[in-house]
């Protein structure tokens, strides 16, 4: 067995404790006494007891339809409330909202539980303790911006912040305002250059294109980097190559994170030229699960290496989110250590290959 | 080795394999005849931020040298059997003339004739550069200084680079860009999608003539990576329709080279003659498979002008498209069949519009879109239009294709529009006076002189030399 593969045994042992964690999340959300004001709603209305008929992942597959974004937007976050949480103030987390109401999460302590353990997965050469990290891309109403503070206080840091608002931008790309699309971004990238010039500074989490453009304004390297976090936007193998050997030099510890508000983080397993720079990510199981789908008949999972529509279940005592269609497209990838389950590899937007997506400048 | 060659970018002369990938294929057969590296717009400018060095690498040598270089080029370029790709492939003359018309559409005969005036432009250089420098000592390019014409004169060079964002549909045009590498300038290509063969074969010729290869940059690349060439190099040409070049058209740094709308205007004095020139005219319109921006899209006169629409439509209607070696080939195939639909639906649509009519209809067998051994082509379209007003009157299109309206000889002048190159066949010497004075033509052909006849010494689009080199006042102590 090759080192990067993963045994049938350590396979149905994650399969095991997904069913037993399905089970024990169905039954938290569908139970009067600790459920939310949603999904007992919903339940009554289906007609059926999820409490008693789902005993697996796949009975959820089964039995749930995709879950509504429009229920995000639409529904006030109380409904949201299990009563276990009641009275206890909630964080308010937006996803997308490029024009109109955007998607709203609540949550308490999910995001710290997602970082927390992704902290154990990088590297302190690259992400030294005890230090400063910058944080220079989507702030305001995301989950993202407690996210890294906590990764960073996790680790014993502090984090310094540039927003860059991405509803603003996709604005003025739609509307073809290139130019100031361009002044925005370089005013964004200009406060981080001030920051790591005048403070030291180890770690960055950016986006591809600001770390891009920020490598064009300022040694990384010389200015005390040695480990970025990427996120937020497609990143095609090529675009992965030409971060770490030319923006990053070979030099600096490369990290791409697959996340959203709805999931949390999915790491990837460490990006290599024998992989042609493919980035895969592996979500964080239990907690939540990716399947590649057919995009006409979403039942059905995607062989392997084939592209597919990425789906998210959600699966924590804060949120439950069954089949969630997301926004993407991906390749499925078998188990790969440390994961004992299937991965979702160079993501990008559904329906990229179609037509023309705005994702901006960020 | 694999048997399909893959054409790398080019990173100051350093072949670089992208993971980014397209095919070439065949126009008719669909068949993949290489790969092509494409790169991302951040590599361009990471590159372009050490263009000095390869600048520095052309500086090392003089003018005189790189003419003898551009001749060696030009005599490889024509005749040399060159590498093509990374993966070691190479590629005969006639492997490219192969390549290249099953790609573009071009018959053999055209590739040939556009290889031809590329090996002329190289093996020219010395006349090429003195009529574009107006006979300057090339030596003060060397020295940056010296006395010529009894004056002090020192030149310097405007830019680091000239970019180079290429088209896919007439090779010749590469021919444009010869010069800046004696002038000492690297140039940074971004090849047409279909057509990497010409940009690639010339600098393969180049080297193979002792040019030193960092001083070639070529980047497949995407809308962004041409932004990138466009705007960082200092100098660059762009090749295009008005869509794509109106946004640099106050740009002095960028040369756009966008539709010709080149015509042929005939005298009062010579029109009882017409029959005489209907050859010059139908070979204006049609020769190079009509794809010229100096190919006549327009014939005025004075009169006559539904005869002289009648004879044109009866000489290039009956065209059809043969097989691309046939040597008297007349038509190209296109590479983009959807370009030819849309060509076709946009004539048809102007036609609706009262005033015009396609005269070659009635000469032409079958419709104007064809397939030909799985080619798609147009056919000639010549258009009698009843003003100049007429959506068709003037316009340029892909193939051949030419209105004929009559307007007054006191009017043509003021209907004409920017006209990349005017054939106006008079001996008038108050017409003739007029033409001269037009700020709207940058080509005069006084006579019966085809559009499509260029003169070296001569630019008919821009000056490179004054493109790429300003004069200073110096004044030195002696």
């Amino acid at each position: 067995m090759s080192e990067n593969t993963v045994s049938n045994d350590a396979i149905q042992k994650s399969r095991e404790q997904l069913d037993a964690h399905v089970i024990d999340i169905v039954r938290w959300h569908f139970s009067e006494d600790t459920g939310c004001p949603f999904w007992l709603e919903w339940a009554k209305k289906a007609g059926w007891n999820p409490v008693q008929e789902i005993k697996s992942f796949d009975d959820l597959l089964l039995r749930f339809p995709h879950f509504q974004d429009e229920w995000l937007r639409d529904l006030q976050p109380e409904v949201w409330v299990p009563k276990a949480f009641k009275g206890k103030p909630f964080n308010v987390f937006e996803t997308g909202g490029t024009t109109g109401m955007p998607k709203q999460r609540i949550g308490w302590e999910d995001y710290k539980v997602d970082y927390s353990e992704f902290s154990e997965k990088i590297s302190d050469a690259h992400f030294p303790r005890d230090h400063y990290w910058l944080m220079m891309g989507p702030t305001g109403p995301r989950r993202l911006r407690l996210a890294i503070e906590h990764l960073a206080n996790v680790r014993g840091c502090s984090c310094y912040f540039i927003d860059l608002d991405p509803r603003f931008v996709k604005k003025l790309i739609a509307g073809k305002q290139f130019d100031v699309a361009r002044s925005y971004m370089d005013h964004v990238v200009d406060q981080a250059v001030t920051i790591l010039k005048h403070r030291s500074v180890s770690a960055v989490f950016t986006t591809p294109k600001l770390l891009e453009a920020l490598s064009e304004k300022i040694d990384l390297w010389e200015a005390g980097i040695r480990g970025v976090f990427c996120g937020g936007t497609t990143m095609d193998p090529q675009y992965t190559r030409f971060l770490i050997e030319e923006v990053l030099e070979n030099r600096i510890g490369f990290y791409p994170t697959y996340g959203n508000t709805l999931m949390g983080l999915a790491a990837s397993v460490p990006i290599s030229k024998e992989d042609n720079y493919s980035i895969t990510y592996y979500s964080p199981q239990p907690r939540a699960v990716l399947r590649v789908v057919n995009p006409e008949n979403t039942e059905k999972v995607q062989a392997y290496d084939a592209w597919g529509r990425v789906e998210l279940t959600t699966l924590t005592r804060e949120f439950f989110m069954p089949r969630f269609l997301e926004r993407d497209e991906a390749l499925r990838c078998p188990a790969r250590p440390p994961y004992a389950w299937d991965g979702v590899a160079q993501v990008r937007p559904f329906g990229a290959m179609e037509k023309k997506i705005v994702e901006g400048v960020y | 080795m694999n048997s399909i060659p893959h054409i790398p970018c080019l990173r100051r002369g350093a072949s670089y394999e992208s993971l980014d990938q397209i095919d070439i294929t065949g126009y008719a057969t669909e068949q993949t005849l290489a790969t092509v590296s494409t790169v991302n717009a951040g590599i361009i400018r990471r590159d372009l931020k050490r263009i000095n060095e390869a600048k520095a690498t052309l500086q090392n040598f003089s003018v005189d040298q790189l003419i003898d270089m551009s001749s060696k080029a030009g005599e490889a370029f024509l005749k040399e059997t060159l590498p093509l790709g990374d993966k070691g492939h190479h590629q005969s003359p006639s492997d490219y003339i192969n390549t290249l018309s099953s790609t573009s559409g071009l018959p053999h005969v055209m590739v040939k004739r556009n290889m031809q005036k590329i090996y002329h432009a190289l093996t020219h250089m010395r006349t090429v550069l003195n009529g574009l420098t107006r006979g300057l000592d090339l030596s003060i390019l060397d020295r940056g200084y010296g006395e010529q014409f009894g004056t002090r004169i020192s030149y310097y060079s405007t830019a680091k680079a000239l970019g180079l964002v290429m088209p896919s549909n007439s090779p010749a045009v590469n021919s444009l860009w010869l010069p800046a590498i004696p002038l000492k300038t690297p140039v940074i290509i971004k090849p047409g999608r279909e057509e990497p063969w010409t940009p690639y074969r010339l600098i393969q010729s180049f080297i193979a003539a002792g040019c030193p290869a960092e001083a070639f940059g070529f980047y497949p690349t995407d809308h962004e990576g041409a932004g990138v060439i466009l705007q960082t190099c200092g100098r660059a040409l762009i090749f295009g329709d008005k869509n794509t070049t109106s946004q640099f058209a106050n740009d002095p740094r960028i040369q756009i080279h966008g539709p010709g709308f080149s015509k042929i205007l005939v005298g009062e004095d010579q029109i009882e003659q017409w029959p005489d020139f209907i050859d010059l005219m139908a070979s204006s319109i049609a020769e190079n498979g009509g794809r010229s921006c100096i190919n006549a899209s327009a014939v005025i006169v004075p009169k006559y002008g539904l005869e002289i629409a009648d004879a044109l439509a009866k000489r290039l209607g009956p065209l059809q498209p043969t097989h691309p070696e046939d040597a008297e080939a007349r038509l190209s195939g296109f590479a983009n069949p959807k370009m030819a639909t849309y060509i076709d639906g946009a004539i048809e649509q102007d036609l609706e519009e009262a005033g015009a009519q396609d005269i070659t209809a009635r000469y032409r067998t079958g419709k104007r879109q064809m397939e030909f051994e799985g080619g798609t082509y147009l056919s000639p379209t010549i258009v009698h239009c009843n003003s100049m007003n007429h959506p068709l009157a003037n316009r340029e299109f892909l193939c051949p294709y030419a209105s004929v309206v009559e307007v007054p000889q006191s009017e043509m002048l003021e209907s004409i529009g920017p006209s990349l190159v005017v054939t106006a066949i008079t001996r008038d010497p108050s017409f003739t006076q007029e033409l001269l004075n037009s700020d709207l033509i940058e080509r005069l052909n006084l006579g019966a002189i085809p559009t499509m006849k260029i003169s070296w010494d001569q630019p008919h689009e821009g000056n490179m030399f004054e493109f790429l080199y300003k004069r200073r006042s110096i004044e030195r102590e002696a």
